[in-house]
């Protein structure tokens, strides 16, 4: 793979480029999705897509296909050179500076991730789905169970960093059970997530579905009010995501970040730190380098209630006068790099989950939030979500509370953030996030 | 305009399929598609992220009893095709079953008057720079514009085991806009789209208009208040205010919920859903809109759907599958992403049919209430009907009257009691381009509606 990038890299510079990079992907898939004890679907699929980068000066231009021949490879040089021509002279633009050597890393894959057979993935899927319809007796059904895994190789040559070449497996199950309800349906999600199959609980997964589900029967809207608000590590882990995007350094130059501008500035309670950590081994967005080829790091993001901080690649790092902090990242070869967080880290604080809604005494506990990518202002940080729950009454989790919104502003929400639940989550929700439950001093809640 | 041959040969089809059926099963299905695009961007006045691209392969997939098998790869030689074939037939253990012969019944792609591609990339940034003129000159507190132009091309081809040979050449392009203002310490952001199943003709006249009115909302939002809080009235605008008949409605009525119990609409065809006033549709060969195609990616023709007739729920949106196994039509439903996907029940163009009312008088018969011109988006739990949108401009009603805007709002409610409380529709109505995601695939579609006012929903602010 590495000689097919270094071929790719040379098309891109004779095509006219004064620098390139190839990045090349190679994937397997599978999908299983089970229904009423039948297997639904079983898909397998193998990709393979390069995509280059062409720099003319200070301008950039991009290319991606699929088809990998000698003429393929010159088509898509050729391609992100017309592009590069088009683009605007940016002073900044420029493949990434040569990065020290990338740490050594293991277990990024499992070895059960190629050995289960299609029927052994089929049948974990399927005790999924057994393991919600036992939990519960009102459990009527389960709208889907599914199991994916995917092993990918990447490969990324520059101009400036050779050899970036690394391999990751992951895998992840979760179903949707549905609870007879007074009259409706409730929904509960059970989720869980590995690096091949064995490491999967497809009976955790199925029971904690059951559980989200049939807690939800007999929910109604909440009272108006602003109240304390306990965060669900799934939660919080939205959140933190929304905040890592904020801490994007390419946000934050643009001006189109409520942490513009803040850098050293106190913006949360000391009891919120956040870190992102692109070597934690159980982190699946952890890799030895980022998507352009330089190391990734562990970097303190919020500390000591100080924003310590932002996240860069190469391009921000030059304009913003700092070091890249190896936080390029891409969906796949069809796009060119840009910032984001590699695995986001909510240190876990002391307060057992009893704790925290003993502190609360009178709130709402949220288990859930929908409409993220609608609610939420990403330049000024204010947000209004809708949320379901249970309300905290006395200190302890009441009635299911549904149809309610959370709104806020995100900032403000971290300075709010009264206590930190001692027991983190690893959650595939707004990238890859660890997160504990949070306590918030107070929250608008919306309802009736 | 590319014919279905040149994606994949009729002869090469039949082989595919008859080795997609080597183990057996009821159908198979070979799907081929090239696609390829270019987008570029306006940012801090400068055209960057310029890229192009240009993907092909095929995905074949055989039914046997319940189940999907399914297997896609890149490239469309034939030793790809039937290495698709050989792995979606791999866990099957049954008896060789025929395919019939292929009989090719395409209907023509939808008309492009200017193929993008054939328009030179400074064309386009040339238009981007017009819009980043455009939103600036609405004044001095407009600080920022960020504009996109996306050009797409889908060349598609398919086979079956039924016999049917079908294909569709796709071409769809879009610009989209986000004006930011700042006055002081507030910042606000206004933004606006312009999309069709169209080529580089529908930006002939005057597409400037639209970074015009991202500044415009942008600069209105700079003198909003919180939005209020509670259960009031709210009239929802036109166009994108279609989205939340698409969330609210439209992902109940695809079959394949239906079917799992998981909507809120199973076993209500035929009941009163909404009140008299009411009609909607789904309707993929309305010509030139986003959500339109020739064909859906099962090669079935796209077609006009009514869903509600005056208050009764009539029809669900089916794909093949879902049609089979309640005995129904198929509606030309079946959409994927890509050849990477499987298709399923989708939306294709949905929206409320125009109404009786003014819009002056849906509003003016508010005491108090929410004016929601226009939704970030949304999302629907289609089992349990619990809906939420983000509205991006927002106006308070009082005495009757648009008073003041507001900002940060979010819609609560539940689709059942939501759609049965529309008291007025009105007789305006326009289209606009949305992106919906279904099951992990993103599909393009069109929402539309004329001015709607629901009796009682859940307004999310921030105001005590």
């Amino acid at each position: 793979m590495g000689e097919l990038a270094a071929e790719a890299l040379e098309r891109a510079l004779a095509a006219g480029a004064g620098e390139a990079e190839a990045y090349l992907s190679e994937a397997e898939n599978r999908e299983v999705r089970v229904h009423g004890g039948e297997v639904e679907s079983l898909a397998a699929a193998t990709q393979r897509g390069l995509g280059l980068r062409a720099w003319i000066g200070g301008r950039v231009g991009y290319g991606f296909g699929t088809d990998l021949s000698a003429a393929g490879l010159a088509a898509i040089a050729a391609r992100a050179v017309e592009a590069a021509r088009v683009a605007d002279e940016d002073e900044f633009a420029g493949p990434p500076a040569v990065g020290g050597e990338p740490p050594a890393l293991a277990g990024l894959s499992d070895p059960s991730h190629s050995t289960w057979s299609p029927a052994q993935v089929a049948d974990l899927a399927l005790a999924v789905e057994r393991a919600a319809l036992d939990a519960d007796e009102r459990i009527v059904g389960v709208e889907q169970a599914v199991y994916a895994d995917s092993g990918e190789r990447v490969a990324i040559a520059s101009s400036a960093v050779r050899g970036g070449e690394y391999e990751t497996t992951s895998c992840y199950a979760y179903l949707t059970a549905l609870a007879g309800g007074e009259g409706g349906r409730e929904t509960g999600l059970g989720f869980d997530l590995a690096r091949g199959p064995a490491g999967l609980d497809p009976v955790g997964i199925g029971r904690e579905g059951a559980v989200r589900a049939t807690e939800m029967i007999g929910s109604r809207k909440p009272p108006s009010r602003s109240c304390p608000v306990v965060l669900a590590p799934t939660v919080a882990a939205s959140f933190a995501g929304l905040l890592g995007r904020a801490l994007g350094a390419d946000a934050v130059q643009r001006g189109r970040s409520p942490l513009a501008e803040r850098l050293g500035d106190e913006i949360a309670a000391p009891a919120f730190v956040l870190h992102d950590d692109g070597l934690d081994p159980a982190g699946f967005a952890t890799a030895p380098v980022d998507a352009e080829g330089t190391p990734r790091r562990r970097t303190a993001l919020i500390e000591g209630g100080r924003l310590c901080s932002y996240l860069h690649d190469s391009y921000t790092a030059r304009r913003g006068g700092a070091a890249s902090t190896g936080n390029a990242g891409r969906s796949g070869y069809r796009a060119p790099p840009s910032v984001s967080a590699s695995n986001l880290i909510v240190s876990p604080g002391e307060a057992s989950a009893a704790e925290l809604l003993r502190a609360a005494d009178e709130g709402v506990y949220v288990n859930d939030v929908a409409g993220l990518h609608s609610g939420v202002n990403p330049v000024t940080g204010v947000f209004s979500v809708g949320a379901s729950g249970r309300a905290i009454r006395g200190g302890e989790k009441a009635e299911p509370l549904r149809e309610f919104t959370i709104a806020g502003e995100l900032v403000a929400m971290l300075g709010a953030v009264r206590a930190v639940g001692g027991e983190a989550r690893w959650v595939p929700f707004g990238g890859s996030v660890s997160a504990p439950p949070l306590l918030i001093g107070e929250l608008s809640v919306s309802g009736a | 305009m590319s014919r279905p041959q040149e994606l994949l040969d009729p002869t090469l089809a039949a082989g595919v399929l008859a080795r997609a059926l080597a183990h057996g099963g009821e159908f198979a299905e070979v799907f081929a598609e090239r696609r390829s695009g270019q987008t570029l961007a306006i940012d801090e006045s400068r055209i960057e992220s310029v890229q192009g691209g240009s993907e092909a392969g095929a995905g074949v997939r055989v039914l046997s009893g319940g189940t999907t098998y399914f297997a896609h790869v890149d490239g469309l030689a034939p030793a790809d095709l039937e290495r698709a074939a050989d792995e979606a037939a791999a866990a099957l253990r049954a008896e060789r079953a025929e395919p019939r012969p292929l009989r090719a019944e395409a209907p023509p792609p939808l008309p492009i008057e200017q193929p993008p591609d054939e328009v030179p990339a400074a064309r386009k940034a040339e238009l981007l720079r017009e819009l980043d003129r455009r939103a600036r000159d609405a004044g001095g507190e407009i600080t920022q514009l960020m504009a996109s132009y996306a050009e797409a091309r889908r060349e598609v081809a398919l086979a079956n085991s039924d016999g049917l040979y079908s294909g569709d050449d796709r071409t769809r392009v879009r610009i989209g806009v986000q004006a930011v203002a700042r006055r002081d310490g507030r910042v606000e952001t206004g933004a606006e789209t312009l999309g069709g199943h169209r080529g580089f003709e529908l930006f002939d006249d005057d597409p400037g208009a639209i970074a015009a009115g991202a500044a415009g909302k942008a600069l209105t939002l700079l003198d909003a208040g919180p939005a209020p809080t509670g259960s009031m009235p709210v009239v929802v605008g036109g166009g994108f205010g279609g989205v939340l008949f698409h969330e609210m409605t439209g992902h109940g009525l695809e079959a394949d919920h239906v079917q799992k119990g998981a909507s809120v609409y199973a076993g209500k065809l035929g009941e009163a859903v909404a009140q008299p006033l009411l009609t909607a549709y789904d309707d993929g060969c309305l010509p030139g809109e986003w959500g339109s195609d020739a064909i859906d990616d099962e090669g079935a023709p796209t077609q006009k759907t009514r869903v509600i007739e005056d208050g009764r729920l009539i029809g669900f949106l089916h794909d093949r599958r879902s049609a089979a196994r309640e005995g129904a039509a198929q509606t030309g439903n079946g959409r994927r992403e890509s050849f990477r996907h499987l298709p399923i029940p989708r939306m294709t163009n949905t929206y409320i049919a125009p109404g009786e009312g003014a819009p002056e008088e849906i509003i003016g018969e508010v005491e108090r209430g929410f004016y929601a011109v226009s939704f970030g988006g949304g999302q629907v739990d289609p089992a349990t009907g619990d809906f939420v949108f983000g509205v991006n401009e927002g106006y308070l009603i009082e005495g009757g009257e648009v008073t003041r805007p507001c900002r940060g709002a979010t819609l609560v409610g539940n689709c059942l009691q939501a759609l049965a409380a529309i008291d007025a529709v009105g007789e305006d109505f326009w289209m606009k381009t949305g992106i919906c995601g279904k099951a992990g695939q993103k599909v393009p579609v069109g929402t539309g509606q004329g001015h709607v006012r629901i009796a009682a929903l859940t307004v999310g602010g921030t105001a005590a």
